[in-house]
């Protein structure tokens, strides 16, 4: 279970983030701690929105929802079944392929980079990795036991 | 059958970081974290820029705002604060507010910010600024707000025939420039800026840290 573990904690740091971003991006946080700007003209870039709703809470979305599922696969119940890391592969599969798709931004079209959203990135990767090492365990794990009636 | 963990220490890990974050967060919300700090002696293009003025040229004291128009702190900053800045501090001739233009880059803001100038040179700068800070989340994620920006430019009463070619002509894009390379020529890298005094404050600061600013600024004035 060391696998949920890792994730659930890589995802509550980047569920902390996404929150930061977020309370930036709708007026509550006066600056970013970001050093050279960069995370606000990627903010503020017209990618900094995806379907009308800023970036930061799909992140929030995302790594909130890794964190339910991997303390989910943590109860006793869930502990040997597969779902709660299969659930974890898909969102963070779908994260990493987001991430990419920005950093590309960042690096090609915004020529800027926000330090935040590279460790976010780098967080979605790990949890991808986690995940993956995981549900590659699971498969030679032993089955539940079943009880007879 | 699983092997039962012991979770507790885990479950103390995890709550302790959430706390962390959420104390570091709640510091960053108070800003905190961002110490004023000094500003050297100002370039000649920090010094040719010349803004948007607000008050008294015989004011002893000017407060510099940086804005951007798409940032959601700069309206913050404008919707919460600079309007007792104006009542207690402009309008009592204590000191002058000039707004410098500091683009960060997204194209609609730049345009926000001709729009901005538009007005100005109908002598509606300010009332322009107002219009596109309190209005922000309905026209930032538009892909044209051209149409938009023209109903503010209509609010606050300027004509819309020179405003739509001055628009149109991109007749103040290198004002709005300069006041970029200004804000740039002394560091700034984000939005909001104030630099009272020679001291600049970073983001969007409440009333009583400009007051204190401000004062600090009199009375080097009255030395």
């Amino acid at each position: 279970m060391t696998h949920r573990m890792v994730a659930a904690l890589l995802a509550l740091v980047g569920l902390l983030i996404s929150v930061y971003l977020w309370l930036w991006k709708v007026g509550a946080i006066g600056v970013l701690a970001c050093g050279d700007g960069g995370c606000e003209t990627v903010q503020l870039s017209k990618y900094g929105d995806f379907l009308g709703v800023p970036v930061a809470l799909w992140g929030m979305l995302a790594y909130g929802g890794m964190l339910a599922l991997a303390l989910l696969g943590l109860q006793p119940r869930w502990q040997t079944r597969r779902e709660p890391t299969l659930g974890l592969l898909v969102v963070s599969g779908a994260g990493v392929a987001f991430s990419a798709y920005l950093t590309y931004l960042e690096a090609a079209v915004i020529h800027a980079w926000c330090r935040w959203c590279v460790v976010s990135a780098l967080l979605v990767t790990v949890i991808f990795v986690t995940a993956l090492v995981g549900w590659r365990g699971l498969g030679h794990a032993p089955a539940p036991a079943v009880s007879a009636g | 059958m699983a092997q039962s963990m012991n979770l507790k220490p885990f479950y103390l890990l995890l709550a302790v970081v959430a706390v962390a974050g959420g104390a570091w967060i709640w510091s960053a919300r108070s800003g905190a974290a961002f110490e004023p700090v000094e500003v050297g002696p100002l370039s000649d293009s920090a010094l040719a820029a010349s803004g948007w003025v607000l008050g008294s040229q015989s004011a002893p004291v000017e407060i510099v705002e940086y804005a951007d128009f798409g940032c959601p702190a700069c309206a913050r900053l404008a919707i919460i604060t600079i309007p007792d800045v104006r009542r207690l501090l402009v309008a009592t001739d204590r000191a002058r507010l000039r707004f410098r233009d500091f683009p960060l880059g997204n194209p609609v803001v730049d345009m926000a910010h001709q729009a901005a100038a538009c007005a100005g040179e109908q002598g509606r700068f300010f009332e322009m600024a107002d219009q596109l800070f309190l209005n922000q989340s309905r026209w930032a994620l538009e892909e044209d707000p051209r149409g938009r920006f023209e109903a503010f430019a209509e609010a606050v009463g300027i004509d819309l025939g020179r405003y739509g070619t001055c628009m149109a002509e991109r007749r103040h894009w290198e004002r709005v420039a300069a006041g970029r390379q200004a804000g740039l020529a002394i560091g700034i890298n984000s939005t909001p800026r104030l630099v009272i005094g020679g001291i600049m404050l970073i983001g969007a600061q409440p009333y009583d840290s400009i007051l204190k600013y401000v004062e600090l600024a009199e009375a080097r004035a009255a030395q």
